[in-house]
């Protein structure tokens, strides 16, 4: 019998909750600490997930239902100060005047969205008619884009893509990766919501790289009739009746073009969270590539870090979709227990 | 329109400008274009704001004219910014103030270059000493001309005679602030707010009493581009650009127009005129056109300068209705008389434009 240890989750999102879910039984301590006043992470402002439209909210319920009766404990409102490491274990402090020993922790901390008001020429923040993707999301939960388009029967709404992705102006060359397909489902959204509207995305190249992600875009021009226009919007501005006037250019077509939309979506992509940049001792130096945490070995060993017992999972590595995170983070778990039962051995 | 929104963004756009002792380099083309400006810059430093300004007549062109037409090489280039910084040097001064925003682009342009290459810098002082005998210091700080005005925005305010408000209705005046390009869309960070939404002018405006304009084609060009306008054959392009910027800001009914680079002030002035003769279009409801002022004429009306000695006969488009609207005092028939009140001869009477 493994002597029992204590596995902290930082982290209660999808990864967080699969993994504790995935090591409730493995007879160690498990403690989530989280710093929002409830767990379940972004999962709870979403609307529907793609590719099949799940509600998110059912997601969320069933990872939560998925901790409960365990004797899986979870700190709300907690943020964490300093992760130290002494001897065989690691002192966590918190805010709030905790201090954990752990012998294992896994960083499940997920991402940040790409703050889309750093992209100037776009205007988000100083004109009201642009919002993010998941500006958009809340607004599905709370009234379906009625505060937005104030009873608008036939809008023109456009959606840009790669905002904050593959964007070496805004220091962030990579790929976010769920965005393409996310400006996808959230058309077709509104196309079933407002089916008068007029919908156009603007990309570089759709990377529709997931199972039935392909049928999707093609169901969105087939059977919505959503516009596909390849090419970077070079600037929004806003007309003297609230419209938002665009200009982009048609690199298909080779001409540039202008429009004029009643709301504009950003899909902003991912970022690594700043905020645990230096919560670390100075002796546990993370590898990191984009801001993001690199494992020991991607193809491998995806879910360790350079330092023994500091274990990673979800979107704190790399962007993920939710389906992508809830594998990762039951991989985590499993290997979380085996590193236990080595060093136990 | 959420102003918090804008106030953000240009908090993370402030630059530091010097405070006082400047050496100033006038434009090549401000002169001919708004005869009184530079002037009223340096009247309003000395005597309004007591600061010490100090200009060197050795000074020449910067040449980015010739550069961005690819007629100077860079190398040129860097060596006679070389020259005007030795100028500098020599006089005692380490707070370089171009007059001109082609002139600023250019400076910061060598300046960053120098920074990310040194061995270009060094090469420079190497051209410098071979073709002058001189030696410089790198400016401490460089400041284009509006943002010396508009870090003194308030104390501006604080003596000003006139707001700009219509006097009669006691409404804002409606503003349109139009930046060259070369202040700050090349380096947004040198320029106070940045590229995308610059706050030099409008910072001005509103201490001022002014409201801005945020019309959809606020960043676009207003048709000066070099190689727009220099060869012939492109002017239907400058002048359409014009016309674009024209057609979006008409429905807000701006009050004037301002701008910070000797270009755009001139180009949107004059092609006034020219789109009333080829179309009989003008862009204000009583056919005169929107009057346009560089940043230093706005300055001196708010403090009481006679709009003649800034040489604001010189416009295409009349400024006696802006005039009226603040109500600013001024003689009509001394229009046209010169600072020593000789005649200075009345232009033509455009066909569709009214004077």
């Amino acid at each position: 019998m493994t002597e029992q240890k204590h596995i902290v989750i930082i982290g209660g999102g999808p990864a967080g909750l699969q993994a504790a879910s995935g090591l409730k039984d493995s007879g160690h301590q498990i403690t989530i600490i989280e710093k929002e006043s409830t767990i379940g992470g972004k999962l709870n402002s979403w609307h529907k997930l793609f590719p099949e439209f799940q509600t998110a909210n059912d997601i969320s319920v069933y990872l939560i239902n998925s901790i409960n009766n365990s004797n899986t404990e979870v700190l709300k409102q907690t943020i964490v100060t300093k992760i130290t490491r002494e001897n065989n274990h690691f002192k966590i402090s918190t805010a709030q005047n905790h201090s954990l020993k752990a012998d294992a922790i896994l960083l499940a901390t997920g991402f940040e969205l790409f703050r889309a008001e750093k992209k100037e020429e776009y205007g988000y923040g100083i004109y009201k008619n642009i919002i993010t993707s998941a500006d958009l999301e809340s607004s599905f939960r709370q009234n379906g884009l009625k505060d937005l388009l104030l009873g608008k029967t036939h809008p023109r709404i456009g959606f840009i893509h790669c905002v904050g992705s593959r964007d070496k102006k805004c220091g962030n060359t990579y790929c976010s990766k769920v965005c393409c397909v996310t400006g996808v489902k959230q058309a077709i959204e509104i196309k079933q919501l407002i089916p008068h509207s007029q919908v156009f995305n603007f990309y570089m190249d759709l990377r529709m790289y997931g199972q039935n992600f392909e049928e999707l875009y093609i169901e969105a021009q087939q059977d919505y009739s959503i516009n596909f226009i390849r090419g970077r919007v070079s600037e929004i501005a806003e007309n003297i009746d609230g419209t938002l006037q665009i200009k982009a250019e048609d690199t298909l077509s080779g001409r540039p073009l202008k429009m004029n939309f009643d709301l504009v979506i950003l899909l902003a992509g991912m970022e690594n969270r700043q905020d645990y940049d230096n919560i670390m001792d100075n002796n546990i130096k993370l590898s990191r590539s984009n801001g993001f945490i690199v494992p020991i070995n991607r193809h491998v060993r995806p879910n360790e870090t350079t330092i023994p017992g500091i274990f990673i999972a979800g979107t704190c590595r790399e962007p993920l979709s939710i389906q992508e995170t809830i594998a990762d983070a039951k991989s985590a778990a499993s290997t979380i227990t085996e590193w236990i039962n080595k060093q136990s051995n | 329109m959420k102003a918090e929104g804008k106030k953000k963004v240009w908090s993370d756009y402030q630059k530091n400008i010097a405070d006082n002792h400047y050496f100033y380099v006038r434009s090549c083309i401000r002169q001919t274009f708004f005869p009184g400006s530079e002037t009223t810059f340096l009247k309003i430093l000395r005597n309004n704001l007591s600061k010490d300004i100090f200009e060197d007549a050795r000074h020449t062109t910067c040449t980015g004219i010739g550069y961005h037409t690819d007629i100077v090489p860079f190398e040129t280039l860097m060596t006679i910014i070389a020259r005007q910084f030795a100028l500098m040097t020599e006089a005692g001064y380490s707070h370089f103030v171009p007059s001109c925003v082609t002139s600023f682009g250019i400076y910061t342009e060598v300046l960053d270059t120098w920074k990310h290459f040194p061995e270009t810098e060094e090469k420079t002082r190497e051209y410098l000493w071979k073709a002058t005998k001189r030696e410089f210091k790198v400016p401490d700080n460089l400041a284009h001309t509006s943002d010396i005005i508009y870090k003194f925005r308030e104390n501006i305010s604080a003596i000003s005679k006139y707001r700009l408000v219509n006097r009669k209705t006691g409404e804002p005046l409606n503003v349109v602030e139009h930046i060259g390009c070369h202040y700050s869309k090349m380096f947004p960070s040198s320029g106070v707010g940045g590229a995308e939404f610059p706050a030099v002018l409008t910072g001005m405006v509103e201490s001022w009493g002014g409201n801005v304009i945020d019309y959809p084609e606020r960043r676009h060009c207003c048709g000066f581009g070099f190689r727009q306008y220099l060869v012939k054959a492109n002017r239907g392009y400058s002048l359409s650009n014009s016309k674009k910027k024209f057609e979006s800001m008409q429905p807000y009914k701006p009050d004037f127009i301002v701008a910070n680079c000797p270009g755009c002030a001139m180009f949107l002035d004059r092609w006034q005129y020219t789109i009333a003769e080829m179309e009989g279009t003008t862009y204000d409801q009583f056919g005169m056109g929107i009057p346009v002022l560089t940043y230093e004429e706005m300055a001196g009306l708010v403090l009481g300068y006679s709009p003649w000695e800034m040489g604001m006969q010189m416009h295409q488009v009349s400024v006696e209705p802006l005039l009226d609207k603040i109500g600013v005092e001024y003689q009509k028939n001394e229009k046209y008389k010169g600072l020593h009140g000789q005649d200075i001869g009345k232009p033509q009477k455009p066909q569709f434009l009214i004077v």
